[in-house]
């Protein structure tokens, strides 16, 4: 794993200005200040709850929004600024699969010429004709190469979500942003389109950056994972030390919340007060810190850098992270929090009058 | 609970029994054979087809399915809202022991909000945006309670909001909707649903648009909430992780009808159904190997408008066409799923209770369910 990354973000940040007429009166921080790394053929997850900046942070990497500051940098070439002519060589490198199979498909034009546009916008003719190429690429996700005549509307949401995956293969991509694939999709079409996903990445060797919210499909997916908290990461390493050695406890709290079909009846979870605060007015210091049990006075001054703990590849932002290789078992200890007043205004008490 | 040892699958007699037959007698709502069907342009859409359960104060059903299974369509008749010109209703539905199919508008509306509510998936949708939350909360009492005057529903509301976790609630009483964020809005509907202390609520995936942090604080709600008014619950999902940890039984739909019913051991533990096999390996889980494939279910659910004939799963099961299989042309009836008897855990299915434990035991236990 030595090689140069393929995709390598520095201080990746969007803040969205808020206009009150023509005044601007706000910045909503969508993105403030990501760093990672993607090698070629490798899967990273981009987890977090609604908010937290993931879907921004996808949208900036294909360059569908510009970013406010910070640099990304794709196979060695500096595209945070890059205009559409330069950025069309990279569209061949680098496609997105979008969330929503029924919008994301112009539903007038027919299977066939969906998936053979791109190839048409970059002037590409695949030995053996387009629909050839078209009906290979249609086999590839399975469908029936059949159909390239048809319509989107008579295809159900699985297969739809096959027609984006399709179109996003056509130009032999190095890197997919993939956001929510499968989130909008039947429990059991699900595994359908991970297995698929899944098939691809490795026949392929292609690399992934998979935005998702459920952390089961991003295990069943991913080899590293990073876990994001509006608009920072609090948490990246691989597979193995996200989901078995958590040291944020933001991230412990996220695992523990979902409710796991092995486990029945209410297991004894970390229970995180309030919503997400809003990321208008993120709290000072650890954006965290107003939904953790452990925030002390040190996390509302000083923000925590994200860092490796343990020399590892394991890197976490936090004053008082769990020790490397504490599991998650000890967990039913953990009172909830009683958190220290800013944010979403969930966790004021009232003062009884 | 951290029994994520499996139980001993196959062998009816190992199978975690119930502590009573839950006959239904003593429930506060029963339905029988209930059966809904819509005519429209295409044809007819059985959309429900011979469903009966039972719920008894203080115990939550599960209903697991998949678009187009019928459950919301289900939730839907019992609480009468059905468009009584487009929708033929037969069978029995009973709430508190009175009939609610063939009942009149008027008399289903009483019902409504007092014995019955609902809370919906989408909060933003259910409240007026144009309405403050304290006023639509108000409202709802004093429809149930015309002699209260406006302080007492005031009260009543602000009670109902401090009850459910919001906090500062004389303050978010006079807030809109667009004030509230998305797990409080559904903290809100709760509030809303609860106002009357109805003895059944009906849940349709409370908590699907809610972030997992959120989700957890709104199953604990519920629970909490069951606990002091011991409510009927009713939890309408698609996520068997939600129904393995707030459900006492569980329906599993499919296609209009019941698959697989029985209490949450006997059916997420030793589940009977290839449909139900299916649903828990396509399940990625946080425990397991995480490398390995998941098993997903081949094709897709079945349009109710042109159901397959037999066994409406049967395009989709691995285990139909073996010789001698009757799965394309019979319904299967629901029956008692072991060969013990009636334990209450039952399934509709062709394949014997014998074939079912060595089929589960060969393919399905191997690939990971109830890992």
């Amino acid at each position: 794993m030595t090689d140069e990354p393929l995709l390598r973000v520095r201080g990746l940040t969007k803040h969205f200005p808020v206009r009150q007429g023509l005044r601007a009166t706000g910045l909503v921080r969508a993105v403030d200040g990501l760093d990672f790394d993607v090698r070629p053929g490798e899967t990273l997850g981009l987890v977090g709850e609604s908010g937290c900046g993931k879907t921004t942070t996808g949208r900036m990497l294909v360059r569908l929004l510009e970013p406010t500051a910070g640099t990304i940098e794709f196979a060695g070439r500096d595209i945070t600024h890059a205009g559409r002519r330069e950025l069309r060589p990279l569209r061949q490198d680098l496609q997105i699969i979008f969330q929503d199979p029924y919008a994301s498909l112009n539903p007038r034009h027919t299977v066939g010429r969906i998936v053979a546009m791109p190839l048409q916008v970059n002037g590409i003719k695949p030995p053996g004709g387009i629909k050839a190429r078209v009906q290979e690429l249609l086999e590839l996700v399975g469908l029936n190469p059949e159909h390239y005549n048809r319509y989107p509307h008579e295809f159900s949401g699985g297969q739809r979500q096959r027609i984006g995956i399709a179109r996003a293969l056509a130009l032999r991509p190095k890197l997919i942003v993939a956001d929510e694939p499968v989130s909008a999709l039947d429990v059991s079409i699900q595994a359908q389109v991970v297995n698929l996903l899944r098939d691809l990445q490795r026949d392929l060797g292609l690399a992934f950056v998979f935005i998702a919210h459920d952390l089961a499909v991003v295990r069943h997916f991913c080899q590293r994972v990073a876990v994001m908290y509006l608009g920072r990461i609090v948490e990246i390493g691989d597979r193995a030390d996200i989901y078995e050695r958590p040291q944020h406890p933001y991230t412990r709290a996220l695992l523990s919340a979902i409710p796991d079909v092995t486990r029945l009846g209410p297991a004894g979870r970390i229970r995180l007060t309030g919503d997400v605060p809003t990321p208008l007015d993120p709290p000072s210091g650890c954006r965290f810190r107003t939904r953790c049990w452990k925030a002390r006075d040190i996390c509302a001054t000083e923000e925590p850098a994200l860092v490796p703990r343990d020399g590892g590849d394991q890197a976490t932002a936090c004053h008082f992270p769990e020790p490397a290789g504490a599991g998650l078992q000890a967990e039913a200890a953990v009172a909830v929090a009683e958190p220290a007043g800013r944010g979403a205004g969930a966790n004021v008490e009232e003062v009884s009058p | 609970m951290d029994s994520s040892d499996p139980a001993p699958s196959g062998e009816p007699d190992d199978r975690p029994t119930v502590p009573e037959q839950r006959t239904g007698q003593d429930a506060y709502l029963r339905v029988s054979d209930l059966r809904v069907r819509f005519d429209t342009e295409d044809g007819v859409v059985r959309a429900v087809d011979g469903v009966s359960f039972a719920v008894e104060r203080g115990r939550t059903l599960g209903i697991v399915g998949e678009s187009g299974s019928g459950k919301s369509v289900t939730s839907l008749a019992i609480l009468g809202l059905h468009d009584p010109r487009r929708t033929t209703i037969t069978g029995e539905i009973s709430v508190g022991g009175r009939q609610v199919v063939g009942l009149g508008d008027e008399e289903v509306r009483r019902l409504r909000g007092r014995d019955m509510a609902m809370i919906f998936q989408d909060p933003l949708s259910a409240l007026h945006p144009y309405y403050t939350v304290g006023r639509q909360i108000a409202e709802a009492y004093r429809v149930h309670h015309p002699k209260a005057g406006r302080r007492e529903a005031r009260k009543r509301a602000v009670d109902m909001l401090d009850r459910v976790g919001i906090p500062q609630p004389a303050r978010r009483f006079d807030q809109y909707p667009h004030e509230f964020s998305g797990g409080m809005r559904q903290r809100a509907m709760i509030a809303m649903s609860l106002v009357n202390d109805p003895a059944l609520l009906i849940a349709d995936e409370p908590t699907t648009a809610l972030d997992v942090t959120v989700q957890a604080q709104i199953l604990d709600l519920l629970a909490d909430l069951q606990a002091e008014f011991h409510s009927a619950i009713i939890l309408i999902t698609h996520d068997l992780g939600v129904v393995g940890q707030a459900a006492d039984e569980v329906l599993v739909m499919y296609g209009g009808r019941a698959v697989e019913q029985g209490s949450v051991e006997q059916v997420l533990r030793s589940p009977q159904h290839p449909y139900t096999w299916g649903l828990l390996s396509s399940v990625p889980s946080l425990h397991g190997d995480a490398d390995a494939d998941l098993l997903p279910i081949r094709g897709n659910p079945p349009s109710l408008i042109n159901l397959p004939p037999g066994c409406a799963f049967h395009p989709r099961c691995r285990y139909a066409d073996r010789p001698g299989d009757r799965s394309r042309t019979e319904v299967p009836e629901l029956r008692p799923a072991g060969s013990a008897g009636a334990d209450g855990h039952l399934v509709a299915c062709h394949l014997t209770a014998e074939e079912r434990a060595a089929l589960y035991a060969e393919d399905v236990a191997s690939v990971g369910v109830a890992r």
